[in-house]
């Protein structure tokens, strides 16, 4: 692993967590599927929720987002 | 009158121990005896309160004779691909290089770079693509896996991996800011690992 104290890698450096990194390398992974296999993996990693802020103990209008791994 | 009742049912599994090496690791305690013993000394009338340390589950033990085979547990988000396994040796592909675990090895904690895993049982070697993870061997020959992505190595399209790689390599060439850099560098590095997987 990194020396005691040493360099961070490149990424952690650029300011990026490591969930961020590995989300962005499975994406890339899941990219380079076959094709049965990569329609199967982009539809299982999709995801799709409403969002909506509460003000004066009442829900504002929702902002539905649905977005798969582009965002 | 069945108050002690838990603590006497425990007491013979305490004692009964099969015979062991000395060199034995034990399993960590279900209880903190200092503990348990202030309290009796305090209110011997009153069963001592469990401790978190009873509601887990203890490390288990560690032999000093080496087990033959090396048991596996590799899972992802969203499935486990071997649960319990007994293998021979796992390859894994550590920020620090391609990783030998047979069974007996030092526990240790590895952060895994995208690269192959590959699973040796007898002549039969599986191999997956992990995209990023980690790996956690435990002191008993307990190893367990955890990607967050892993594809067997016949699944990847060498098509996409090389047009992957130049417009990534186009991209580090043309970024500005760190992040894009960094990102640039990750696709890199990622087309680069599934190529040598694909050749490999």
């Amino acid at each position: 692993m990194a020396s005691a104290g040493g360099a961070a890698p490149f990424w952690r450096a650029a300011g990026m967590t490591y969930i961020t990194y590995s989300n962005i390398c499975a994406n890339l992974v899941r990219n380079c599927l076959k094709e049965p296999f990569k329609a199967e993996a982009i539809s299982r990693e999709k995801v799709h929720f409403s969002l909506s802020k509460w003000v004066d103990g009442k829900p504002e209008k929702p902002t539905v987002r649905s977005e798969g791994a582009d965002h | 009158m069945f108050r002690r009742a838990t603590t006497l049912l425990r007491r013979p599994l305490m004692g009964a121990t099969s015979r062991r090496f000395s060199t034995d690791l034990p399993a960590a305690p279900v209880e903190d005896s200092t503990f348990v013993e202030a309290w009796k000394k305090v209110s011997p009338n009153v069963d001592p309160p469990k401790t978190p340390l009873a509601y887990m589950k203890p490390r288990p033990a560690t032999p000093t004779s080496l087990p033959s085979k090396l048991t596996v547990n590799f899972v992802l988000p969203y499935a486990s691909e071997l649960s319990a396994k007994e293998v021979d040796m796992v390859i894994v592909p550590a920020t620090t290089g391609q990783m030998g675990v047979l069974p007996g090895h030092v526990a240790t904690i590895a952060e895994l770079k995208p690269g192959v895993l590959s699973v040796h049982e007898g002549n039969d070697v599986t191999k997956y693509f992990i995209s990023s993870g980690f790996v956690f061997i435990h002191a008993n020959s307990v190893a367990d896996i955890i990607a967050v992505e892993a594809v067997p190595v016949d699944r990847i399209d060498a098509n996409l991996v090389q047009k992957g790689l130049q417009e990534f390599t186009q991209k580090l060439n043309s970024a500005t800011t760190d992040l894009e850099k960094a990102e640039a560098q990750i696709g890199v590095d990622v087309h680069s690992a599934l190529n040598s997987a694909l050749t490999g």
